[in-house]
């Protein structure tokens, strides 16, 4: 009986532990949950988006806040984990109180707690989660990235078309449903561009030996190796594939986007192209303000992550400032007005989907570590402007791809996609620019 | 007072209660927040008071319970978002034929589990201790290996869409249901087969206990019971991902029958409730809560080693150090050799040598 | 031909690390009865301990611990010009790292698993998931979360064999250390004193404390030795596969384990032969048949041949006595 009723204390205690929890402060401020992994597998990720959002939150409270309002960031981790992502989500409705909701990275993470802030009627903005499916969880969810969709169909469309590929390899991490889901619309664009995938093999993040992967691959005589995983497997793989005496071209998506990057690759890498949300190497003087303050503050180079985080929150409070309200719908309005916002990933303006429209930047890697910016190619909706062509492929490609799909409005304004780097007009968007490079 | 109407006055308070309680929630009096937590704690307690009857009851060394979840989550969910819209709305769409379809899914969940312990639990319940444990562990990861490979649920990238059906009615009637059950498995003539392979499994033998048979009954039972479990958990978030069920769910439950006390049904439901919250209380740490929370298990784990509630019973089963304190230090070695012996000399470093060969090859170093 | 003859090198050298792993777990099983999952944590932080031993603390860090920014502590044996990348660089990393290692072995025994060896031996395990998850967790708070680059300790080129497959230097490098380690253990364990009373302890834990045996200084030596390994382990694992993060430990150190058990556990030459079947297989399946269902197999072959050989391959079988 004594050892229940010190069990019970025990628990008792937790969950008092639990009620004291401070929660949502006084109505003179911002609220913005943050959720996001800091722990677990994907840590690294969660990291960067935090380091990118904190910066965000420091700039407009120095210049004064939201309407006179400063912002409280409420930053929680989630272990990586999909359950913990809707348990904070719905702590930050009920308990805290916020106004609006950042994150996931992981788009897995992000379909769990979607649900939740669409029924609590609370605007969440997830930075870098590509899956199409998170925004169709409800009106209240947006998305300041492209879809994967959109990365996979420029990925192969750039394979086929720029690099003139004919065969091609895949490497894909089975795991990660990232990846896989790169895989199909890279397969199936890439097919339909007339190419022909020659041997698809995989792994699983975190594997260290690709040795065996690579000999199957060597053995099909690929002339391009896409690999759209995470950028620790992908510079193992290219040093242990060049170590083999593969030569051909690597080409991947934003996760390879990384300064550890070319720190595991080398010059392994030397050649490869991925495509991503900006290039830290760009001109552009909004980006160039954000990579020089992020490295004092931070000591490091941004990553993409922490660029497109560091968007989505300023698009967030951009909305807030609009809506003058620290009410949910009308936040939810100024977000889906936003339009052309300048971002350091691009001018984002969201579609009936809630997607971000945005540029593609797809990246050169030179030697020495140069993220170059070889092409951009701009995307509207679901289809790629670039395959007017053919039938709106990223549509086809994933029937899960949003409804949009069916009628690509192919707007390619020159005003939408101009960026001081570029040199980008209607027809050139057909047929990707290679810009002149810094 | 007859005892059936006893039990039945007890079965409809305790229904009467949680749908009252029910009620309270979906009213919104107490935050969402912490009926989400409690909701959790439920199915946790699920699957804690299951695994116990198992590894706590039969003494058997399982960690692949979060496969068996996996499955009963993986094939409900499939169920529901087939044939549960289609179900539901033919029985009038209403909130009753939501939870008979619920009840259908809960069904389907735990039999596919079942199953899956019976293909899994016939061939390795021969082996004991850490084999079993490794062999259930390694099923764990293959049942995740194949989920990933799914494509009609989804695969690596998750199976979305599944209709959310939150009750802490249902939660709390399945973990009820479960601690009914494993209580009076235990207590029945069953049960003592059960603890008599626990407490030495060739005695039991000999005394004509079918060992086998029981142990896969015992599996099986503990298998649906977290495929149950897993059944909630899919219709709690309406997402599932392979991820969620490797081997670090499988600890993760272990743990909290472990620090309940082996072998105890409240203490199981007393674990499961604590490693519910506790990382949730922790979140005052930032980044080092999970530091924390790994220190608090290993204090826990030195300071209370039998868990909150075990009693040592259940301890000798597995042939542990552990003793009483009124042996003298002889008896316990004689005790301790007879009980030791087998895992001794099943696992020796290096060959196997009898003393008598030690002895020799000592002589022949000098 | 050729392919195969690749498949198989890259096999071997892959099952060779797991080998090294598999040791640890099975010493640290034949002494206590206890699976200690922390052991591939460990292996972790053995690589994490090479990292800085050859790249330094950096600037903040070695001011950190009360060290001027630009000596040995803050720049490493490379970046401080010590010592140039060599072979001897490697074994001088490596033989530290293992030092390093064998101390948090020591602790780690001392404080966390002395404490609960009285109890049963499932508190035992329960107290090593705790400190496995004490590892990662603490390793991504004190080593960061982003995977490290482990610096080129040497440098590494590509030898032609017969049939157009070709060999890493340092696979070589990584086989042959391995393989002298695993000679090495062999020898501690059959020739020494301390060999002998470890066998003894293995064998009959109290009976070797009534004959004099020093059983805590026993498996105190044991956990040393095998954390030494692990870390070994590591630091070979990173000069081949030149990435690390805090969580490297936790899928190479199950795969370690299924080796070890595969082997037969708690018997050093069964650990040397899983890991190397294990790291075959999973090349093979790769390479023939579909990755993805690398681990599932893996495990597979584990549970069959448990179930045909209930204590491995190499494991002798007990018979139980009433």
């Amino acid at each position: 009986m004594k050892r229940i009723l010190l069990s019970l204390t025990i628990v008792a205690s937790l969950l008092l532990a639990l009620a004291c929890q401070p929660s949502g402060s006084g109505g003179d401020k911002v609220r913005i949950g943050v959720f996001m992994s800091t722990t677990g597998d994907t840590a690294n990720f969660g990291i960067s988006s935090v380091n990118g959002i904190k910066m965000a939150a420091d700039e407009v409270n120095l210049a004064g806040g939201i309407n006179g309002k400063q912002v409280e960031l409420l930053i929680q981790d989630d272990r990586s984990d999909a359950s913990e992502a809707a348990t904070i989500v719905t702590k930050f409705v009920t308990q805290d109180q916020v106004h609006a909701i950042l994150g996931e990275v992981a788009s897995s993470r992000s379909i769990a707690a979607a649900p939740i802030a669409q029924n609590a009627k609370i605007p969440m903005l997830t930075p870098s989660s590509t899956n199409p499916e998170v925004t169709k969880k409800g009106d209240y969810i947006f998305r300041s990235c492209f879809i994967d969709p959109v990365q996979g169909a420029a990925i192969a469309q750039f394979g086929a078309k720029s690099l003139n590929a004919k065969r091609a390899a895949l490497m894909v991490d089975r795991k990660n449903d990232y990846s896989t889901g790169l895989e199909k619309v890279i397969s199936e664009v890439f097919t339909r561009l007339g190419g022909q995938v020659v041997v698809t093999q995989s792994y699983q993040a975190g594997d260290q030996d690709f040795n065996a992967q690579i000999t199957s691959i060597k053995g099909a005589n690929p002339d391009v190796i896409f690999v759209p995983g995470y950028y620790g497997d992908v510079a193992l793989f290219a040093k242990q594939a060049r170590d083999k005496g593969i030569t051909v071209p690597l080409v991947g998506g934003d996760g390879w986007d990384s300064p550890s990057l070319y720190q595991i690759g080398g010059a392994a890498l030397d050649g490869c192209y991925f495509s991503n949300h900006y290039s830290p190497d760009d001109v552009d003087p909004i980006v160039q303000k954000f990579v020089t303050d992020f490295k004092t503050r931070y000591g490091t180079v941004p990553d993409a992550l922490a660029a497109t985080a560091y968007d989505a929150a300023r698009i967030m409070f951009d909305a807030i400032k609009r809506a003058n309200s620290l009410d949910g719908a009308a936040i939810r309005q100024a977000l889906a007005d936003t339009k052309e916002f300048p971002g350091v990933t691009g001018k984002v303006t969201f579609n009936e989907n809630r997607d971000a429209v945005k540029p593609i930047v797809m990246v050169k890697i030179e030697a020495g570590g140069k993220f170059v910016v070889a092409e951009r190619v701009q995307v509207e909706g679901a289809a790629m402007p670039t395959a007017a062509t053919s039938a709106s492929p990223a549509a086809a490609a994933s029937p899960a791809a949003p409804a949009t799909g069916a009628s690509p409005a192919a707007k390619t304004s020159p005003a939408a996609t101009k960026s001081p780097a570029m040199t980008t007009s209607p027809a050139a968007a057909k047929s990707p620019v290679k810009t002149a490079t810094p | 007072m007859p005892r059936y109407l006893r039990n039945l006055i007890i079965a409809l308070i305790v229904l009467a209660v949680l749908y009252g309680l029910d009620f309270v929630f979906q009213a919104r009096m107490i935050s969402p927040y912490f009926i989400r937590i409690l909701m959790l704690s439920g199915i946790a307690i699920t699957l804690a008071v299951s695994l116990n009857l198992i590894n706590g009851f039969t003494g058997q060394f399982s960690i692949g319970h979060a496969g068996f979840m996996a499955v009963g989550a993986y094939s409900s969910a499939y169920f529901s978002v087939t044939y549960g819209a289609n179900l539901a709305a033919t029985l009038g769409g209403g909130k009753l034929a939501w939870a008979i379809c619920l009840a259908a899914a809960t069904i389907i969940g735990a039999a596919f589990a079942g199953l899956a312990g019976l293909v899994v639990g016939v061939p390795s319940l021969r082996l004991k201790g850490d084999y079993l444990a490794i062999v259930t562990l390694g099923f764990g990861q293959i049942i995740v290996v194949f989920l990933n490979n799914i494509e009609v649920v989804g695969g690596a990238r998750g199976y979305s869409g599944i209709p959310i059906v939150q009750s802490f009615f249902w939660i709390f009637l399945i973990a009820v249901l479960t601690i009914v059950v494993v209580y009076n498995i235990v207590h029945s003539a069953f049960g003592r087969a059960l603890i008599a392979i626990r407490e030495d499994e060739l005695a039991a033998e000999a005394m004509g206990v079918n060992t086998t048979r029981y142990k896969v009954m015992a599996f099986v039972i503990s298998s649906a019971m977290a495929g149950a479990g897993g059944v909630l958990l899919a219709h709690f978030d309406g997402y599932l991902n392979p991820k969620s069920f490797e081997f670090i769910k499988s600890f993760e439950i272990l743990i909290m029958v472990i620090l309940g006390g082996l072998g105890s049904i409240v203490g199981s439901v007393l674990g499961a409730i604590l490693l519910t919250v506790l990382p949730e209380a922790l979140r005052g740490f930032a980044e080092y809560r999970m530091v924390i929370y790994s220190l608090l298990l290993i204090i826990l784990m030195i300071t209370r080693p039998q868990g909150l509630l075990g009693s040592t019973a259940a301890f000798r089963g597995w042939r542990g150090r552990r003793r009483k304190k009124s042996r003298t230090e002889a008896e316990e070695i004689t005790a301790e050799d007879t009980r030791d012996s087998a895992s001794v000399d099943k696992a020796t470093l290096g060959e196997r040598q009898s003393e008598t060969s030690l002895r020799e090859k000592d002589s022949k170093n000098k | 031909m050729s392919t195969f003859l690749q498949q198989l090198i890259n096999g071997i050298s892959l099952g060779a690390i797991y080998s090294l792993i598999a040791l640890g777990y099975t010493m640290v099983y034949g002494v206590l009865k206890l699976i200690n999952f922390a052991h591939g944590d460990v292996y972790m932080v053995g690589a994490f301990m090479g990292y800085y031993l050859a790249n330094g603390l950096g600037a903040r860090g070695a001011q950190a611990i009360g060290q001027s920014a630009d000596g040995l502590i803050a720049r490493g044996l490379l970046g401080s010009g010590a010592m140039e990348p060599s072979l001897i660089t490697a074994l001088v990393v490596m033989l530290l790292a293992m030092a390093i290692c064998a101390a948090l072995g020591v602790i780690i025994e001392r404080f966390a698993y002395r404490p609960v060896r009285k109890y049963s031996r499932l508190t035992a395990l329960i107290t090593a998931i705790g400190v496995s998850l004490l590892l990662e967790n603490g390793g991504q708070v004190v080593f960061g979360a982003d995977p490290k680059f482990f610096p080129e300790l040497f440098k590494k080129r590509n030898i032609d064999l017969f049939g157009g497959a070709s060999i890493n230097s340092a696979d070589i490098i990584v086989l042959v250390i391995a393989i002298a380690l695993m000679i090495g253990l062999q020898l501690v364990v059959f020739r020494t004193k301390t060999g002998r009373a470890m066998r003894a302890v293995s064998f009959n834990l109290q009976s070797a404390k009534l004959m004099g045996i020093n059983t805590d200084r026993i498996i105190m030596f044991t956990f040393a030795l095998g954390s030494a390994l692990a870390a070994a382990a590591g630091v070979l694992v990173a000069i081949r596969i030149p990435r690390i993060d805090p969580l490297m430990g936790i899928l190479v150190g199950l795969k370690a384990f299924v080796a070890a058990v595969l082997g037969g556990i708690g018997n050093i030459p069964g650990a040397v032969l899983g890991g190397l079947l294990i790291g075959i297989t999973e090349t093979m399946v790769v390479g023939y048949l579909s990755p993805t269902y690398k681990d599932a197999v893996a495990f597979a072959i584990l549970i069959l041949i448990l179930l045909f050989r209930p204590s491995g391959l190499l494991g002798s079988v007990a018979q139980e006595k009433v």
